[in-house]
């Protein structure tokens, strides 16, 4: 990506990523009962992430990523399959749904189940997909 | 309900999750691989086990109860497809050990390997065809991945047709979906066979028209007759351990779906679509085999022999009594186990001479005459002789078209039969009996360097894949009757209905 | 309405279908990216369209108020576009490698398995 960014894009990024981060979990937890989930979550923090490349370049935007996209996919990937897992220790269909609401406190109470742990899973495996693919394709636009 | 249901689907889906996770260690990697498909054999095992004794299994995902939620089922032919799943993912996965060039495993091939497997063991038990058209979307992906790995010019070519040829028949398997939706108003199995009998007589049209439409997808699928032009462009093009779990079950998925809408689910018009069936049977196996003759390249003959085998199976089903969906069911049995082998005979091959050619090839009976009897176990079973399990297969298709007074279609059989012959031992002529040509054992294949010189990780494979074969054809009885219990549920699917949805007072 | 979204349906098919009977490996692409758009849309006209509230459950109820539209096409459609999401992101990629390999944008210059 030798394309020079405009000032403008390139201030804003900075900014624009946190801000989409946070966005993207918001939209994570809010999933389940209302609009909002996993992949919609990924789609848009994968976005956040490939406007940071468009802004700056590519080791930036690695950098931003802190982990490899590919540990992304695996991590994401085993989350969500070892989400179907406990309802099958308690004798139930594999994925049924379980909840434990717990109190917290300043939260008020808060319910951890094994459906936000697939989501969670399924918002890392859209993030990494997206982003290999993305990196890859702009890695291969920068050697030609 | 059993937890044996479920692991075939989730043992493979878990151990690519692993293995993706430890995408930085090949020996992380390499050991998921064994273990995962190992233990995926042992799953199906107990599950075809359980099945056999306790009759139809049913798990409602996530207690949602059918027909609203998604359900997988197994009855003996899901059972049977599964477990031919695992001996295929076993074997290709130990024959992996040696033949798969580290740059592959870097580029993901064991994940990609046991997603493929989760996707066709989730088509195989899966009761709801909008989960089986995400099930066959999984597999796509991998297969797509897997195709160009490796990323040479000619794999490239192959996974254009490849790819456009499969998007295409999901389209259409996706658009039969949604009208189907439109007529019946649910999607799962059992409950669309019972409801397509209550489809008033103004939308009989529309059925026809969403059953061909299915036909066609899956004819795709399954490499049949006018529709098979991208498998022989594609097969011979990948790693032989991916060709080889390729031709053992990816058009065999195809296969079994024909087989379970076509005797469960669209069984009334069954003048219009297993007229086409019938056509459609023959002509690809006239077409495959004809097409084999021409060709002096090992996997491309390999290849067209797939196409020809499927008219095989296509027939049993088109033929439509009895008999045939037993000879169906025990050909597609026989049939992915001897095929997969023989794509693993042709890496041998090559490990050896280095090139697929027949035309360079030769004189191997005399250098290797083990390996001689390892390919002559596979390649006559085949082409149907006896003791082995292809010449049961094929009788019990020819006796049920006699029964069914088929003329035609008995005599095109015999004929396939015949040229199969042909093909197999053009194949030994010219591979392993003719003198070697000049300097051709000087061709050998570099081993990668981390597999050292030992050929024992080759042989393994092959040589349990040829046992196999031989026991199918020793014990035919027992086998036999297995393929009669999963005909009788096809055909009386009432126990099927009964066991998804709950009995009817 | 339905007859509108019919037409609308098969356009796109068909366009689909000449996209990807021309030689270009590009517009074979965008030709696999409107069928499966038609196919989507498809699904959404056959399942039936009714003009209702979205099918969401008020806070404290347990079923939703009155008519709501079905749930399930929209379900459907939902999985079968991130399906083709993915497929076509790897088709796209596909044919970027098969450029830098073949150098040709040209199908009829990729002859070589078909021999």
């Amino acid at each position: 990506m030798k394309i020079e960014s405009s000032i403008i894009l390139r201030a804003a990024g900075h900014f624009l990523l946190p801000l989409l981060i946070i966005f993207s979990i918001f939209l994570l937890l809010r999933g389940h009962n209302e609009p909002g989930g996993g992949f919609i979550a990924g789609l848009v923090a994968a976005a956040a992430i490939a406007l940071y490349l468009f802004s700056m370049d590519i080791q930036a935007a690695r950098k931003a990523l802190y982990v490899d996209p590919r540990d992304l996919i695996g991590g994401g990937l085993v989350l969500a399959v070892l989400s179907g897992i406990p309802a099958a220790l308690q004798g139930k269909a594999f994925f049924t749904s379980l909840w434990w609401p717990v109190e917290l406190p300043l939260l008020g109470e808060v319910k951890f189940s094994t459906p936000l742990i697939f989501d969670i899973g399924v918002y890392l495996v859209v993030i990494g997909s997206v982003l290999t693919i993305v990196l890859n394709l702009a890695e291969a636009e920068e050697k030609s | 309900m059993s937890v044996s249901l479920a692991l075939p689907v989730l043992i493979p889906l878990l151990a690519g999750a692993l293995s993706l996770a430890f995408w930085r260690s090949h020996l992380a990697q390499r050991w998921i691989g064994v273990i995962g498909t190992g233990a995926l054999l042992w799953s199906s095992i107990v599950l075809l086990k359980v099945t056999w004794q306790d009759g139809i299994q049913v798990m409602h995902m996530g207690s949602w109860a059918a027909p609203f939620g998604i359900v997988l089922v197994s009855d003996l032919l899901g059972a049977i497809m599964v477990l031919l799943t695992g001996i295929t993912g076993f074997a290709t996965a130990l024959y992996s050990l040696v033949s798969i060039p580290r740059e592959h495993e870097k580029f993901g091939y064991y994940p990609l390997l046991h997603l493929l497997l989760a996707g066709v063991a989730g088509a195989f038990l899966t009761g709801d065809i909008f989960n089986l058209y995400v099930w066959f979307e999984v597999m796509l992906v991998a297969s797509f991945a897997l195709i160009i790995l490796g990323g040479e010019r000619a794999q490239m070519e192959g996974a254009i047709k490849y790819v456009t040829l499969n998007l295409f028949s999901s389209a259409l398997f996706l658009s039969a979906i949604g009208l189907l939706y439109g007529v019946t108003g649910t999607l799962n199995m059992a409950d669309v066979a019972q409801k397509l009998s209550q489809v008033p007589e103004a939308e009989q049209g529309l059925v026809s028209v969403i059953s061909i439409l299915f036909l066609v997808a899956f004819a795709i699928k399954a490499a049949a007759f006018p529709l098979f032009f991208w498998l022989p462009a594609s097969y011979h093009t990948p790693q032989v351990a991916v060709s080889a779990i390729f031709a053992g079950l990816l058009t065999k998925v195809g296969v079994y779906v024909l087989f379970r809408f076509y005797t469960m689910i669209f069984a009334d018009d069954t003048e219009l679509t297993h007229t086409i069936l019938l056509w459609m049977g023959m002509l690809t196996m006239l077409t495959g085999v004809l097409g084999a003759a021409a060709q002096y390249e090992f996997r491309r003959i390999l290849s067209f022999h797939i196409i020809s085998q499927i008219g095989y199976m296509i027939l049993g089903l088109a033929i439509f009594t009895p008999l045939a969906i037993v000879g169906g069911v025990f050909y597609i049995m026989h049939h992915i186990i001897v095929k997969a082998n023989l794509f693993l005979v042709s890496g041998l091959v090559y490990r050896l001479r280095g090139t697929y050619e027949l035309k360079e090839l030769g004189g191997l009976y005399r250098s290797h005459p083990w390996l001689g009897l390892w390919f002559l176990i596979p390649a006559l079973s085949l082409a149907g002789l006896p003791p082995l399990s292809g010449f049961f297969a094929k009788f019990v298709i020819i006796r049920a078209g006699v029964e069914a007074g088929e003329w035609l279609a008995v005599a095109v059989a015999l004929i396939v039969g015949l040229l199969t012959l042909y093909s197999m031992i053009k194949i030994w002529n010219e591979v392993f009996w003719k003198a070697a040509p000049e300097g051709c054992e000087q061709r050998e294949a570099p081993p990668y360097t981390h597999q050292g010189n030992s050929l024992v990780m080759y042989y393994l494979p092959i040589i349990g894949l040829a046992l196999m074969t031989v026991l199918i054809g020793v014990a035919a009885q027992p086998i036999y009757e297995l393929a009669e219990a999963a005909a009788e549920q096809l055909l009386n699917p009432v126990g099927y209905i009964e066991a998804v949805l709950g009995a009817k007072p | 309405m339905e007859s509108l979204m019919a037409i609308v349906v098969g356009i796109l098919y068909a366009t689909a279908l000449y996209m990807m009977l021309r030689r270009s490996i590009i517009k074979l692409v965008i030709g696999l990216i409107l069928l499966s758009n038609a196919a989507n849309l498809l699904i959404f006209t056959a399942g039936g369209m009714t003009p209702a509230a979205p099918p969401l459950v008020p806070e404290g109820m347990l079923q939703p108020e009155g008519l709501v539209a079905d749930p399930l096409t929209q379900a459907l459609i939902l999985t079968a576009i991130v399906i083709s999401f993915g497929v076509l992101a790897f088709a796209v990629v596909l044919i970027h490698r098969a450029y830098e390999v073949v150098k040709q944008d040209d199908m009829d210059m990729m002859k070589d398995t078909d021999r």
